[in-house]
């Protein structure tokens, strides 16, 4: 039990905190409800996918900073192939598009295994060609999204058996975010391929000593990656109904739900529910600054200070906790 | 090779070629950089000339001071990703507060933000040892939405650009760029710095091995802070010279210069893990960066073609740098 709390921590306090914010939220807004619940998954829901993207990563030891750049890609390659098509080539969109993103991230992986210069330096060049490719997809917001998809994220799932009172709290959109990750994430987890992942980040040349395939592992970590990130551009597709060319913010908003998730930037500790939390309890804080009517300027400010400062405090209480001396 | 040590055979020449650019990492970028203003030339007859040469240099100087400080920053191992919301932030004010301030202390109150920001940097990485990247790109989002906020405040008063930054920025004095007068004082003061004191062997011995720096005495929290400020001086430096050179104060002003400053240091051979690297690569890593803008341009693709061109070509040529250099 003790060990559940020491590993779960972390996830347990940022749960708690999205509580607390939750608490905080109904009473700046009495009014807050279901569908305004529904309204905040919705917007998580790109940011959720992105922030799974990095994880995936940052787990494996590396970081990837073209995750914003594969969303707008995919995005703007899924608008563009729906725009004026039918319902059901939607169908076969949807698979083209998440295949797109696994060959892509793989590609990264590649590049990266093969090239032997720093993953940052190569998702760096990646994101420029990514960008380009958006550009030269869509050169500017537009093409469109089946209307089966842009319902498939609109209102709430019935459940038979459930009161509506509590299926109302039970939006589409959580409900595909959850499938979508757990479908990949569990099964990986268990596998011996998660623990690969987990080893290469924690040390990659133990790991390596260990026989772990460790390119191979790394390329798979980029391709998860990828197609994560080609769920973010779907997703983000799938609430605007068009594509854009331009990344959004979403580079910076997975990095920072990352470390506040409790993954270290460093590989091998943590796991995807931490940040996926973390991203709520950041969105559900811009949502409570927007609801006291705060400049959103004044918003980004307090945001950037609440990222800068649960990350001090976290650094800080790992120092605390190592033995003393035993610096990295 | 032990072959070669019982057989005098004569070196291959490749070899020997590979082994001379190997003990100069500096002339292969120099080559680099003929051949790109040799394509230039080929496509655009006539186009390098005096005035284009003067162009170039003046472009990449504002890049090369950011490279600069990317530089310095990964040779402890770390980066600073605030570089660009630095230099915007000082450019921004000095042209806003040079409408009712004496120049001097407009020139003051635009390198406050500059040290505070290098200040809180410092402090978060070396003493918290929060993880740079995390650090750099936290204060850079505070430092936006102050900005914002900022402007609105000043909203009424108008911007203009001080002469003086007008002549540095822009003008020439027979053929040669006026921007040298501040660049080659300070490109020969890093250098002096990085190879000749003791604060540049600190900075190396950090990023080479932290704990035997730090065993031998060396107190890290003092060299990152007076690194990350330094870097934040320079980069505020770089904005009065930048918006003296683009003359349109705006809120994304240096933003587009971030990426290419890292892709400059580490073209210019060093290392984002630390410990390896100097400034005269850098220098000409933003100079090759720059005529390659200027190649890209001219081909006149659309811009996301030139994109993709621009990661393309970052990645191959880091590569194929690091293939040479590390072949010993």
């Amino acid at each position: 039990m003790t060990r559940f709390f020491r590993n779960q921590g972390w996830v347990a306090g940022l749960f708690a905190l999205f509580l607390a914010l939750f608490v905080l939220t109904k009473l700046i807004q009495p009014g807050y409800g279901s569908g305004d619940f529904g309204s905040l998954v919705r917007a998580v829901l790109p940011y959720a996918f992105a922030v799974a993207a990095q994880t995936v990563v940052v787990i494996a030891g590396g970081i990837d900073l073209s995750v914003a750049a594969m969303m707008a890609l995919t995005s703007v390659t899924a608008a563009s192939m729906m725009n004026g098509a039918s319902e059901e080539y939607a169908l076969f969109v949807v698979p083209f598009v998440l295949a797109m993103g696994l060959v892509l991230g793989a590609l990264n992986g590649i590049l990266i295994v093969v090239t032997r210069v720093p993953d940052i330096v190569v998702t760096l060049a990646t994101l420029f060609v990514l960008q380009g490719a958006a550009l030269l997809v869509l050169g500017a917001p537009g093409g469109a999204a089946a209307e089966w998809l842009k319902a498939s994220i609109v209102g709430t799932l019935p459940i038979p058996g459930l009161p509506d009172s509590i299926d109302a709290w039970v939006p589409k959109a959580l409900v595909l975010l959850v499938v979508c990750l757990c479908i990949i994430w569990i099964p990986l987890r268990r596998s011996k391929l998660g623990l690969s992942i987990y080893a290469i980040g924690s040390s990659e040349l133990a790991a390596f000593r260990s026989g772990v395939p460790v390119a191979r592992t790394r390329i798979i970590a980029y391709a998860l990656s990828g197609l994560f990130a080609a769920m973010g551009g779907l997703a983000l597709t799938m609430s605007t109904g068009i594509g854009a060319p331009i990344p959004g913010p979403y580079l910076l908003a997975s990095v920072a739900a990352v470390v506040l998730g409790g993954v270290a930037l460093g590989g091998g500790k943590g796991g995807l529910l931490g940040p996926i939390v973390a991203v709520f309890v950041l969105r559900l804080v811009r949502t409570d600054l927007t609801l006291l009517a705060i400049d959103p300027n004044v918003t980004a400010i307090i945001e950037g200070a609440i990222m800068v400062a649960v990350v001090m405090f976290g650094a800080f209480i790992t120092i605390r906790g190592r033995p003393a001396g035993a610096m990295p | 090779m032990s072959s070669s040590a019982t057989m005098p055979q004569p070196v291959s020449f490749g070899r020997r070629v590979k082994r001379f650019m190997a003990d100069r990492p500096l002339v292969p970028l120099i080559i680099l950089l003929i051949l790109l203003v040799v394509i230039l030339q080929i496509l655009r007859p006539g186009i390098v000339n005096e005035r284009w040469i003067a162009n170039t240099i003046k472009f990449a100087i504002p890049l090369a001071i950011l490279a600069g400080c990317q530089t310095m920053t990964m040779l402890t191992g770390g980066i600073d990703l605030s570089v660009g919301t630095v230099a915007t932030m000082s450019a921004f004010i000095m042209a806003t507060q040079i409408v009712s301030q004496d120049p001097v202390v407009a020139f003051l109150l635009a390198m406050m933000p500059a040290v505070l920001i290098g200040l809180i940097n410092g402090i978060g990485v070396g003493v918290f040892r929060v993880h740079p990247l995390i650090m750099t790109l936290g204060t850079s989002l505070i430092g936006t939405g102050c900005l914002q906020v900022y402007q609105r405040t000043v909203i009424a008063s108008g911007a203009k650009i001080p002469d003086f930054l007008n002549w540095l920025g822009t003008g020439l004095t027979y053929g040669f760029p006026n921007a040298l007068l501040l660049f080659v004082p300070l490109a020969v003061l890093i250098v002096f710095t990085l190879r000749r004191t003791g604060f540049g062997r600190l900075l190396y011995a950090v990023g080479d091995n932290e704990r035997a720096a730090r065993l031998s005495g060396v107190r890290y929290w003092q060299v990152i802070t007076a690194l990350y400020v330094i870097s934040s001086l320079l980069a505020g430096i770089t904005g009065l010279l930048y918006i003296g050179l683009i003359k349109a104060p705006s809120l994304s002003l240096a933003e587009p210069l971030v990426l290419p400053s890292v892709a400059a240091a580490v073209i210019g051979g060093t290392s984002i893990f630390g410990g390896r690297g100097g400034y005269t690569g850098t220098i000409i890593g933003a100079l090759i960066l720059t005529v390659l803008t200027t190649l890209l341009t001219i081909l006149q693709m659309p811009e996301g073609a030139r994109r993709i061109l621009f990661g393309l070509i970052v990645l191959f040529v880091t590569a194929a740098y690091l293939r040479i250099v590390e072949e010993r």
